[in-house]
């Protein structure tokens, strides 16, 4: 089922009265994201993904084109605090979006603004640390966590408000290897186990093949998108526009083209590895 | 090889003789050679840019003694300054520490500290911008002007500028792209090839550290934990694994290989290694010429 549908969206910080000539951030994307889908977007700094991201939750409105989330036209103002609460957003640096002196008070930012009952707050809070694994933590100060917990606690303000998809800006940009972890498997487990739409912009193609389907932007526009086997076995597309790809898979391309036989392209260690194993016997 | 910096056991607690006492750094020694690269790895709170900052004297170590061509650093703490000049240091997220008029006075301001003037200055600031790829065009700008990307490419090349004798960067390409990230490494490890500056390099990314060190620094629980060639850090991937540090991708997959009997070399760290490893395997087998 279609959650959120991109039609023909253009935008262009640029304002009206610049002189000079307008670069559109987004230039012309239209694209459909399912319920319960698990979306990566890929793409160089500059690509125009960020701004995509905040199309969706209607932070930023299109100067042409439209954003349908659920039924609603994000442009439609008397829509927007509807919109964002069926459509979270957690960003890059955890130190910029936590802002209470405890855990469990950050989480309940979101429904106390909301006007949501003092039962129900609580309630949801605990709901929202458990489904992060950070209930344990819910008497700590944010400053002192690791940023991977960091990042769990600003999840869990985002599910409080029990959205039906997270829109998630490279959040595990600043995290060591264990955080990144954390963090893509919190999010795997919330859209496999409670449906919740996800939307995953990243830098790391070890996190995108994860995904359901990728999307990869280039200059404000979609270059493909498809599942990450469809995407990734595009390796020369992807290298011409000089991103990355998984190593397994550049092994098993470059092998490909030295004329070892290779049916696919694999994303993964272990699919690697098998298939070298037999590719030897 | 002469040794540019010594640690004799060093250590540093944060919050000494209060209740919040923490040992950041415990009982580190080891030797860095003139010249060497080297990577700095291990999770979050392993003490890497507590132990940084000890090098330049950012942080006082709370025992031991930090050797810089032979000399302890504190030998005279009012002279301390100086040892920041020698040993140059690019913090996190550095576009953040810019605030100058101009990009050209942002890229000179610690050189102009260091008593750099007139035209050995104007060099320093230019060649500077060059290693690090700002645009000439761009060196009367303001700094704000710029986007993120360019504007750490300012403020490491004004750490450059003060042509340090050991250039600590920590974590220069976290947040970068893929492109950006090859860019920036390709233009530290072209730097320190030309000008021969130790360069110690802290990163998460261990796909970048694989690429360019010579030797890798484990850090875990404030202790050094191996300091050895890339190669051999690398081959522990176990070891690294229960650290919470992961190793390259192609590392794993050619590791997993030998253990299983395949006949390739430990320590593969590239997928261009990998290719020249694997192909002759694949082609002897006959199955696929």
């Amino acid at each position: 089922m279609n959650f959120i549908s991109i039609q023909d969206l253009y935008f262009s910080y640029a304002d009206e009265t610049d002189p000079q000539p307008h670069v559109n951030a987004v230039d012309g994307v239209s694209l459909t994201i399912d319920k319960g889908e698990f979306v990566a977007v890929i793409g160089h700094n500059g690509c125009g993904k960020s701004t995509l991201a905040k199309h969706l939750n209607a932070m930023l409105l299109p100067d042409s084109g439209k954003v349908i989330v659920d039924g609603d036209d994000t442009s439609d103002e008397t829509k927007t605090w509807d919109i964002r609460e069926r459509v979270g957003l957690v960003l890059q640096n955890p130190d910029n979006q936590l802002v209470a002196g405890i855990v469990e008070e950050d989480v309940a930012f979101g429904p106390e603004n909301l006007g949501v009952e003092p039962g129900e707050i609580r309630r949801r809070v605990d709901e929202a640390l458990k489904a992060v694994d950070m209930y344990e933590y819910r008497e700590h100060a944010p400053h002192k966590l690791s940023g991977g917990q960091k990042q769990r606690v600003a999840i869990a303000g985002v599910l409080a408000i029990q959205p039906q998809c997270i829109v998630l800006d490279e959040p595990t940009a600043m995290l060591d290897p264990n955080g990144r972890d954390e963090v893509m498997n919190t999010l795997l487990k919330l859209n496999r186990e409670r449906g919740i739409t996800v939307v995953l912009i990243t830098h790391y193609m070890d996190e995108a093949v994860k995904a359901d389907r990728v999307v990869v932007m280039d200059s404000g526009r979609i270059l493909t998108h498809g599942t990450p086997e469809e995407v990734f076995s595009q390796v020369e597309l992807l290298k011409k526009h000089r991103l990355d790809v998984p190593q397994a898979a550049e092994l098993a391309y470059r092998l490909r083209g030295c004329g070892v036989k290779l049916d696919k392209i694999p994303l993964e260690a272990d699919e690697c590895i098998k298939m070298l194993g037999e590719a030897m016997k | 090889m002469s040794c540019v910096l010594e640690l004799q056991n060093i250590g540093f607690t944060y919050g000494l003789g209060t209740p919040f006492e923490k040992r950041a750094v415990d009982g580190v020694s080891l030797k860095i050679e003139k010249g060497e690269f080297i990577g700095v790895i291990g999770h979050t709170g392993s003490g890497k840019s507590t132990l940084v900052q000890m090098l330049n004297g950012l942080i006082r170590p709370t025992d031991g003694r930090v050797l810089l061509d032979g000399r302890d650093i504190w030998e005279q703490p009012k002279k301390i300054r100086d040892v920041r000049f020698r040993v140059g240091m690019v913090f996190q997220y550095p576009e953040y520490q810019l605030f100058e008029e101009t990009v050209y006075k942002d890229i000179a301001f610690g050189a102009v500290n260091k008593g750099l003037e007139g035209e050995a200055l104007d060099k320093a600031v230019r060649d500077a911008a060059a290693f690090t790829g700002v645009k000439e065009s761009h060196l009367e700008k303001s700094p704000f002007d710029l986007s993120g990307g360019e504007k750490r490419r300012v403020a490491i090349a004004g750490v450059i500028a003060m042509d340090p004798d050991v250039l600590v960067l920590d974590e220069p390409t976290a947040g970068l792209d893929p492109m950006g990230r090859e860019i920036l490494l390709s233009q530290i490890v072209n730097y320190h090839k030309q000008r021969g500056t130790t360069v110690l390099l802290v990163s998460h990314t261990m796909e970048d550290i694989a690429r360019v060190a010579d030797r890798i620094l484990v850090m875990n629980h404030g202790c050094p934990e191996m300091f050895e060639a890339t190669k051999k850090v690398f081959a522990q991937g176990e070891k690294l694994r229960e650290m919470g540090l992961r190793v390259p991708q192609i590392t794993t997959i050619t590791e997993t290989l030998r253990q299983r009997g395949v006949n390739v070399p430990d320590g593969v760290l590239t997928v261009d290694e990998a290719v020249d490893v694997l192909l002759p395997l694949l082609k002897k087998e006959g199955r696929t010429w």
